[in-house]
């Protein structure tokens, strides 16, 4: 029952994954394709282009919904690997927990980040100022 | 437990697609890439935690991440991506019991859910394939 739950949610967090990481790859690296039918920027990695997106509410959500779902899904995959190696049940409850505290502790320095960067309206400001 | 050491092909069973067919093989690299995702995925979330030290860190963080060989690195992760996430949409429509066919009697020509789905892989490849090509377009328009 616990693994179907699980799989149910690793399948659903591989559509949001779709969505979000769709509209990420298309932003970052399709820009000059984009850029040349008028969406899009050429140089999205730029300075003033980062944290003009990280400074919106609807990036710092969307940044935080796709951590979230895309470190489940991996971890989870991983995981679903490694059991297939026919481990012992020891090993296995060591790699499941070793998988799930891994993803809480990169889901929260993440989300950290993301409401961080979020708080610094400073930098916008400096960075319209003209300066590095 | 014992159905499952019976099972174990170990490390084999991940790459290797033995006589199973090009869906065995699909499934195998959806793995591969997947794995290699995750990878780059962790590493991903500490490069861009330096936009926490504003914009010259991030800018000095770029520019060692511009070099060329993480270029091409970003570009073999674009390809794994176009890959895991096409083929990814094909598994869930499968996984949802879509394009497999009704049952039926085994009479012979025989006809079997693998092969019931085969139009269904042919175009998820091609869409993946047509997403790599405009992918690398993009690229090689980047670096000139």
């Amino acid at each position: 029952m616990r693994e179907s739950r699980l799989w149910f949610w690793h399948i659903l967090s591989a559509i949001v994954i779709l969505f979000l990481l769709g509209v990420h790859m298309g932003t970052m690296h399709l820009g000059a394709i984009l850029t040349s039918i008028g969406i899009g920027s050429r140089d999205p990695v730029q300075s003033a282009e980062v944290f003009h997106r990280s400074q919106q509410l609807v990036y710092m959500i969307t940044y935080i919904l796709l951590l979230g779902a895309a470190l489940f899904h991996g971890l989870y995959g991983l995981r679903s690997m490694l059991f297939e190696l026919s481990l012992s049940k020891g090993m296995e409850k060591a790699i499941g927990s070793v998988c799930a505290l891994a993803g809480i502790v990169l889901f929260i320095y993440g989300t950290y980040v993301a409401v961080r960067v979020f708080q610094m309206p400073q930098i916008l400001a400096v960075l319209k100022g003209g300066q590095p | 437990m014992q159905n499952r050491l019976n099972n174990n092909l170990g490390f084999r069973g991940w790459v290797s697609g033995g006589r199973y067919g090009l869906d065995r093989y699909a499934y195998a690299l959806h793995r591969l890439t997947g794995l290699g995702i995750l990878a780059y995925f962790i590493m991903h979330i500490f490069v861009t935690g330096a936009r926490l030290g504003g914009p010259g860190q991030w800018n000095s963080r770029m520019a060692f991440f511009g070099r060329p060989i993480f270029k091409l690195g970003e570009f073999l992760v674009f390809l794994a991506f176009a890959f895991h996430a096409i083929n990814g949409i094909r598994l869930v429509i499968i996984e949802l019991g879509y394009m497999l066919g009704k049952p039926g009697l085994p009479a012979y020509p025989y006809s079997y859910s693998t092969l019931r789905q085969k139009p269904l892989f042919v175009v998820v490849m091609l869409i993946a394939a047509a997403l790599m090509i405009i992918g690398g377009a993009n690229f090689y328009s980047t670096m000139r």
